[in-house]
């Protein structure tokens, strides 16, 4: 197993693993101080043994994002991957794309990053843009014919030529709330507004990386179509009063977690997979989908100047039904196999989201066509309005 | 006639030159390009055209936005730089004057925050501060209150982390400069009638402020360059100048109007400098680190 996290990531995942009640405050704090000693001690000559140690095989470097997610994968994918192919998997967590896209930007190649955990049509779309796609031989691939046909066809329609992504899972970015201070009736009358309620004041928090998850509440909240917005004042008239409410713009799904599972917030948006991790934890946290909430896909991306056979390798290995199910079960998110063509078992088909029709018709996905076009601006302006502007 | 012209002394050249190189390739260079950098044109995400136009610094002079985090920025460094040198006198005075035989054992517990992660040190203010937090579980304990005080995620908490994080930057400063003072001069000031509190205020402060400043220079600049603090520990309106540049750099992936912003942070830090240079004079720096 190898893993590329230093002492602040660890650290990070311990404090989530505390915060959802898994490691009690003794153990914590004695884990930390032996952390201490360990890094103190043997620090850089053990890294250095460490990569000399991983020297066969083929090294494929994956990013994704943290906590539970990278567990599940790290478990169920590949950990098995790297034992039947003698190839390694060098996972590290990001905060999201677009800090991928800086580094490699930065240091002008793609050196060092292969496959991302890449979320949505919209960052499908900005990799091609940007050059750094591949176009991978599907027929390396055959478990791809499990996968919804409904979650391939918009990435092929960008990347007609070829894919340079496979589908992975899905999910929604809905509303949690502490039922020991919300009730049920209250959030679902309240729907996308119950992030709006002043009651709640100091207690409400939101996601501060992406502005078209803000804008997507603000036009619920402001009565318009989240796919075809006309009225961008009114939208960021809603993220205004948001934010007057909100204790914390949360970065992370580990710092949601922590918020929620530490009641500093009562009630924010959240991703459906990491509420039901919390649930699966004991926390009181309920979870809904407001009408036209914001449903989304990810995809396994494979950048440019990456080892072709090795990656279509470990992607077909994802894909295969048992490794992707006990990843969807791990993860909390439902994969992209087509339910109609691989029997999914009762952990999967509860998961929040899951869509047993293979068509996924029911879910509201953002439109690369309308959200694109607009992220410039409207995602300055987002980081504007964050900040009291 | 006898060559009498002094030969000329090579030595701080040569001595100079490596440093002179490592600011020239690792300062002046990267500050170069970013300069230029800050003229181009981003005409998408994470799309630059190279160009020469002032669109960048004509948002920043322009710009309302950028001017109030200026100011939030210095208001900020300002509280933070003088809380840091009330709360670090006293232990600085302390551990110069102190008498106890391993004196060394006080410094190292000093630098011993150092072996631990920035990150890490600023994140446990969550144990702490936090709802769940050690604090808000002692005041409950003892009844103080109802329910928990919430001190995280406000000014106060960006505050008590970078005060806490560049703290020990300030006492080293001051505790450096204490030590050169002869010992003699306060019990000098003392015989010749001086109240205690007069011999310090006279004699002991007077002669620490080289460190005092240093060490205010030093926790102002760092103060003024942060923005991981306020992201862990800040709430909205918890910002500073550097998070206006990780916004246009890596949320924004817009880097000409990054450039523009680093470079405006590293001018306004630079003035600093060269304003404590002009009133206290930039050898008072080496006075200070002995």
């Amino acid at each position: 197993m190898t893993r590329k996290m230093d002492s602040t990531k660890r650290y990070e995942k311990l404090r989530e693993a505390v915060g959802n009640g898994d490691v009690d405050r003794r153990t914590f704090f004695g884990l930390l101080g032996s952390a201490g000693i360990t890094a103190g001690l043997s620090g850089g000559i053990m890294t250095a043994m460490a990569g000399q140690a991983r020297a066969a095989g083929v090294e494929l470097h994956f990013e994704g994002w943290g906590g539970v997610v990278s567990e599940a994968l790290r478990k169920h994918a590949f950990d098995p991957y790297e034992a039947a192919t003698g190839n390694t998997v060098i996972d590290a967590t990001f905060g999201g794309e677009n800090e991928v896209l800086t580094k490699i930007k930065a240091a002008g190649s793609t050196s060092g990053h292969n496959i991302l955990h890449s979320s949505g049509v919209s960052w499908y779309k900005r990799w091609v843009d940007n050059g750094y796609h591949v176009v991978l031989n599907e027929d390396n691939i055959p478990n791809l014919k499990n996968v919804m046909t409904t979650m391939i066809e918009p990435f092929r329609a960008i990347t007609p030529e070829g894919l340079s992504a496979v589908p992975y899972d899905y999910g929604t970015t809905g509303i949690a709330y502490n039922t020991k201070h919300v009730s049920k009736e209250k959030a679902m009358e309240l729907g996308a507004d119950l992030l709006l309620d002043k009651e709640l004041k100091g207690k409400i928090g939101g996601w501060g990386g992406d502005w078209a998850n803000r804008a997507w509440y603000g036009a619920l909240q402001s009565g318009q179509d989240p796919n075809n917005i006309e009225d961008w004042d009114a939208v960021w008239e809603k993220a205004r009063e948001h934010r007057e409410l909100v204790l914390k713009y949360w970065g992370s799904g580990a710092e949601l977690m922590d918020l929620l599972a530490k009641e500093e917030i009562w009630v924010t948006e959240a991703w459906s997979g990491r509420v039901a991790a919390l649930q699966a934890q004991g926390h009181p946290i309920a979870y809904m989908d407001p009408p036209n909430g914001l449903a989304w896909m990810e995809s396994m991306f494979v950048l440019k100047g990456s080892p072709l056979a090795e990656a279509e390798e470990l992607l077909n290995f994802m894909l295969e039904p048992e490794t992707a199910i006990a990843v969807a079960a791990g993860q909390k998110y439902p994969s992209s196999l087509d339910p109609t063509k691989v029997d999914m078992p009762e952990e999967v088909t509860n998961l929040p989201a899951f869509d047993p029709t293979g068509k996924l018709e029911a879910l509201v996905f953002r439109d690369p066509q309308t959200w694109n076009p607009q992220e410039k601006k409207q995602g300055a302006m987002w980081n504007r309005v964050k900040k009291g502007g | 006639m006898p060559d009498t012209a002094t030969p000329i002394d090579k030595r701080p050249l040569v001595l100079l030159t490596p440093a002179f190189i490592a600011i020239t390739a690792l300062v002046v260079i990267p500050m170069s390009f970013i300069l230029v950098y800050s003229f181009y044109e981003n005409v998408d995400l994470a799309v630059d055209r190279v160009a020469f136009q002032f669109g960048n610094w004509q948002a920043l002079f322009s710009d309302n936005y950028y001017h109030s985090a200026i100011w939030k920025t210095l208001r900020i460094s300002v509280v933070v730089t003088v809380l840091a040198a009330v709360l670090g006198y006293l232990p600085a005075y302390f551990i110069a004057m102190t008498t106890f035989r391993h004196k060394w054992l006080l410094l190292l517990l000093l630098i011993l925050p150092f072996w631990v992660s920035f990150i890490i040190r600023t994140l446990s203010w969550i144990h702490i501060l936090g709802n769940q937090g050690a604090l808000n579980g002692l005041f409950l304990w003892l009844g103080l209150t109802d329910e928990p005080l919430q001190m995280m995620f406000s000014e106060f908490s960006v505050m008590v982390g970078l005060i806490h994080v560049f703290l020990p930057y300030m006492i080293l400063n001051i505790y450096v400069s204490l030590e050169g003072i002869d010992r003699n001069l306060e019990p000098a000031a003392r015989t010749l009638g001086a109240t205690p509190w007069q011999a310090f205020r006279e004699v002991t402060l007077p002669l620490s402020l080289p460190g005092l400043a240093a060490g205010s220079l030093l926790v102002f600049v760092l103060t003024g360059g942060s923005y991981v603090t306020p992201l862990i520990l800040g709430g909205p309106s918890d910002f500073l100048f550097g998070n206006l540049i990780y916004d246009a750099v890596v949320t924004e992936l817009n880097w000409p109007m990054g450039a523009t912003l680093s470079f405006t942070l590293l001018v306004l830090l630079g003035s600093v400098v060269i304003l404590y240079s002009r009133f206290m004079g930039l050898n008072q720096l080496s006075k200070a680190f002995g």
